[in-house]
């Protein structure tokens, strides 16, 4: 077993307990799809790709309400050690619907019913929190693509390693740690929109936890907003 | 337009609280009102909006469109017209009232991938948007070069009181047709006025957020600063 952390408390890859690993985010590098983004987070490498508003096939899934969202998450065969079959998973489809619902309450879609709009997540590289990496560059591309949204959605994992709460719990700490918690949120209407639980904490590791995961999520909110801001404004502040 | 605030926004910034009515891409969260979309918010008279930088064309009665013919029914034409809804054109509107499906071949006017002109007549949320060719200078498009800029600029290439397009007009002597929907048709004699004219609706397109367009433009196009500059100062 390798050694998570050291004594003054420094991780497995060299941070401390309170940092985020190299987060790095660009906006429409795909030509064919309505709105994109490519994120590296430490070593994920993530690409989301949104299609839509358009037309619902099958037809029968349509809402004459509201639009509909579709959420697929795939990890390439390459994107781990070993070859991983490219067929979705039981993995693939939870974390398929925890998207979406991560993304959902943070879209407007009643101005148009009948249409669906579709979110595809391709993880080229996976090393652990790739659920809220694919989240972040999920909102940025919908963003990009331009519906209407109440907010972006910032996601940010927290955990416990070695008894401490750390932020941005990276792959070895996934397998190792005793707790991994992602948590999405809005970041300026300031609801959560995803939390899950993966590993035992106390009542006041839990709010530690939470309170850590915020934080991270607040982070690389401003890391999406300065994404943004360079492919619309060249970063030109007004 | 005397007191405008503009500022650079993405979704969820705050644009401003109080007593202010909220207008196009944001919603009223409270007292405070918040930006939907990627663009520049401004406030006027108690009113704010946002005028956004990307997003699809949601259709609107009466603007003119370029669509794409994509299929036929036995009673109309389906068009793409850029947008999530799907266009329809009803047959009777190119046959007169006698049409029948019997007699008349919907093929033989308009083919699967012509180019149209045509008007939104009626459009809302239960239905598909219905389209109208019954107008001036609508129908078919027989000649012409397609560009495609995104929908949420076409205002920018219009300009105020259509000065921009006047402008790329003058200049290259360029025919352009200019659908809401983002999809533009250039005609031109001369090659190179159409080269010229496809590149400056294209330069719109990528520089719509920034200030002194027209004059960019134009030292572009070669026009000599201060010309037509009574279009654009008022």
């Amino acid at each position: 077993m390798t050694q998570l952390m050291t004594e003054d408390g420094i991780r497995c890859d060299g941070r401390r307990v309170d940092e985020l690993r190299n987060v790095s985010i660009k906006v429409g590098v795909l030509k064919n799809a309505d709105g994109s983004a490519y994120i590296e987070f430490g070593k994920n490498k993530i690409l989301a790709g949104v299609f839509g508003p358009r037309d619902v096939h099958p037809k029968h899934m349509a809402n004459q309400d509201t639009g509909i969202l579709r959420c697929r998450y795939h990890m390439s065969p390459f994107s781990v050690t070993e070859r991983k079959n490219p067929a979705p998973s039981r993995r693939e489809i939870e974390i398929s619907k925890v998207i979406k619902e991560a993304l959902l309450p943070a879209l407007i879609l009643k101005d148009f019913p009948r249409t669906v709009t579709d979110v595809y997540v391709e993880v080229l590289q996976a090393d652990g929190g790739s659920r809220c990496a694919a989240l972040d560059a999920a909102a940025v591309a919908l963003a990009d693509t331009g519906i209407p949204m109440r907010d972006l959605v910032s996601a940010c994992a927290a955990g416990k390693v070695a008894d401490r709460i750390v932020l941005d719990v990276n792959n070895e700490e996934d397998q190792e740690g005793q707790a991994d918690m992602p948590v999405a949120m809005m970041p300026s209407v300031g609801k959560i929109t995803l939390m899950q639980l993966d590993g035992i904490l106390t009542p006041e590791e839990y709010k530690t936890c939470l309170k850590t995961a915020i934080g991270g999520c607040k982070r690389v909110y401003e890391i999406q907003r300065k994404a943004l801001m360079e492919k619309y404004f060249q970063n030109g502040e007004q | 337009m005397m007191d405008v605030k503009r500022r650079y926004v993405i979704p969820g910034d705050i644009i401003a609280t109080g007593p202010l009515r909220a207008e196009q891409n944001v919603y009223q969260d409270g007292d405070r009102i918040v930006a939907t979309s990627v663009g520049i918010s401004e406030i006027y008279e108690n009113a704010v909006r946002v005028i956004p930088l990307t997003g699809t064309y949601v259709p609107k009665a009466n603007d003119l469109v370029i669509g794409k013919v994509v299929g036929t029914s036995p009673l109309s034409w389906e068009f793409d017209i850029n947008s999530p809804f799907i266009g329809f054109l009803p047959a009777q509107d190119v046959f007169g009232r006698d049409y029948s499906p019997t007699k008349d071949e919907l093929r033989q006017r308009l083919d699967i991938g012509d180019l149209v002109a045509a008007r939104v007549a009626n459009f809302d949320r239960s239905r598909d948007p219905l389209l109208t060719v019954q107008d001036r200078d609508l129908g078919k498009i027989e000649s012409g070069e397609l560009v495609e800029i995104s929908p949420s600029k076409v205002p920018r290439l219009i300009g105020k009181r259509g000065s921009m397009i006047q402008t790329i007009e003058t200049a290259t002597k360029a025919m352009i047709t200019i659908g809401q929907n983002g999809w533009i048709v250039i005609s031109c004699e001369d090659p190179e006025g159409l080269l010229k004219a496809i590149e400056a609706v294209k330069m719109v397109d990528t520089l719509a957020h920034t200030p002194n367009l027209t004059e960019r433009v134009k030292s572009m196009l070669g026009v000599p600063q201060g010309e037509y500059n009574d279009t654009i100062n008022d």
